[in-house]
């Protein structure tokens, strides 16, 4: 076995989204520093692994992947019987976990990475957050959370009651939210706080954080 | 079938975080949403028919998202949306791949309907479209396009790659790379030269060429990926090609056409998947409206 290896950064959200997952499954892994600050990920031989230049990057023996998403559906359909059951087997219990991987890839992740750059990764490069941008995606982000509330008071999880990846690739974005005054936003709705609260508990999720 | 190791050349790109865009609606109206419906219809359980039983799945401890009460009719499926919705389209040509009756439900954009209940009830987030099986309702084209793929596996085409795990995993790299890469640059280049004028709103040049500056870099990529493989995931016409056909359709349509006839490979593909018959009969439906 030639293991399991992410290229990648700990501090990326898409990174975070592999190994939570990996946890999660209890598999070991070398995560390969990818020097962001370099450019790293934007020269070979980095481009050779996703020519899209974006951290992570996976492989497991001689089997490579890019996209944190597709990673993790990888790792929770061939690793099944490890760790924690991440899916749900069965066409219509797939479509109803497809669509919650859809709603957070394209309605909770553009906005809610909008604020994380704003808030918390601008400063690290020196810049200046721009509220304007702020206050407008937060306003975008609680109708997305107003409708995660409803959800989550009828559903422990947001596909069903177990926790699966559409829960899990909202984590990395939501742990960085926490820690801005977008926080208040997951405390103000009860159903996401206390779903906020369990998947940010997690043994998987504490492991990723710094 | 042993994968083949691929060696990718491509263009570095900058790394930079955009929104999204995907059909017209999300310019319409700010979305009223409605405090009283869940996004999903109550949680179903898999018919037996539906669930995949194997020695090893037995063992597997299962999640099921479901209750009894689902089930499936021959006719039932109906979609939500109209014709000249990029994520319609994609729905739209996935079941005539399979060669699935339907019924298209239009939805009154102008009139802000899919901003309203009873739409709402359908997909909360206020996009077209949503599709009904039966009792099974669901949202987001992707994932309604992977559904009939499974769910209707042995029926017309192929949809998804013969083989392992392995060979399905690929195929999921490249169905995130058309929704996160190639989807939010394309549909905006769509936005400007087609829809805007529709609206009676003025394609901004400046903004289109820095679209176009960023696809590019995204059809060099795919450029050096077909030359390796006949469709992107694999040799077959997968949901990762499919996906992308609306937004090629309107394209194809501009100015922007030229950045997919001066790349070889990529040109050959673009005439490959749009000569489909199954995307011909989702053309011809946007014409008769």
């Amino acid at each position: 076995m030639a293991g399991i290896k992410v290229f990648g950064h700990p501090a990326s959200t898409a990174t975070r989204r592999v190994l939570i997952a990996l946890h999660e499954k209890d598999l070991d892994y070398e995560l390969v520093h990818i020097e962001l600050k370099d450019g790293e990920h934007k020269k070979e031989p980095f481009l050779s692994r996703n020519p899209f230049g974006k951290v992570p990057a996976f492989e497991d023996g001689d089997f490579k992947l890019f996209e944190s998403r597709a990673i993790t559906q990888y790792i929770a359909h061939e690793y099944a019987d490890k760790g924690n059951q991440l899916l749900s087997l069965g066409s219509k219990n797939m479509a109803i976990l497809a669509m919650g991987m859809e709603i957070e890839a394209h309605e909770f992740d553009p906005v809610a990475s909008k604020i994380g750059w704003e808030r918390t990764f601008k400063h690290s490069f020196g810049l200046t957050t721009d509220q304007a941008v702020v206050d407008a995606e937060e306003v975008k982000l609680a109708k997305v959370l107003d409708n995660y509330e409803v959800r989550l008071g009828e559903s422990k999880y947001l596909s069903c009651d177990q926790f699966t990846l559409v829960d899990l690739h909202h984590i990395p974005v939501i742990q960085y939210l926490l820690d801005t005054p977008t926080k208040k936003l997951f405390d103000e709705r009860p159903h996401v706080s206390a779903w906020v609260t369990d998947i940010t508990s997690r043994p998987s999720s504490q492991k990723v954080i710094l | 079938k042993r994968r083949k190791r691929r060696r990718r050349r491509g263009g570095a790109k900058f790394l930079e975080r955009e929104t999204k865009m995907g059909t017209i609606q999300r310019f319409l109206a700010i979305p009223l949403l409605s405090q009283s419906h869940s996004f999903l219809a109550p949680p179903i359980k898999p018919l037996h028919s539906s669930l995949h039983l194997s020695p090893s799945n037995l063992k597997l401890r299962s999640i099921s998202c479901a209750s009894p009460t689902v089930s499936t009719t021959m006719a039932g499926i109906k979609v939500h949306g109209v014709p000249m919705s990029t994520a319609t389209m994609r729905v739209l040509a996935a079941l005539y791949e399979k060669g699935l009756d339907f019924e298209l439900i239009p939805v009154d954009m102008k009139a802000g309907a899919h901003k309203q209940e009873p739409f709402l009830s359908l997909n909360p987030f206020g996009q077209i479209p949503a599709l009904e099986d039966g009792d099974l309702k669901l949202f987001e084209s992707r994932a309604i396009t992977e559904y009939i793929a499974e769910e209707y596996s042995e029926k017309g085409e192929k949809l998804v790659c013969p083989g392992c795990k392995k060979v399905k995993a690929t195929t999921k790299v490249w169905l995130q790379v058309e929704g996160q890469q190639f989807d939010p640059i394309a549909s905006k280049i769509a936005f400007e030269r087609v829809f805007k004028g529709m609206f009676g709103m003025t394609t901004d040049p400046a903004a289109v060429e820095e679209l176009e500056g960023k696809l590019v870099k995204v059809l060099d990529i795919y450029e050096a990926r077909l030359a390796k493989s006949d469709y992107l995931a694999c040799d077959c016409f997968t949901l990762a090609d499919l996906h992308h056909l609306p937004a090629i359709h309107y394209l194809m349509g501009t100015d922007s056409k030229k950045l997919f006839e001066s790349r070889t490979k990529v040109h050959e593909w673009v005439k490959k998947i749009t000569a489909r018959p199954a995307w011909a009969k989702v053309v011809d439906l946007q014409k008769k409206q």
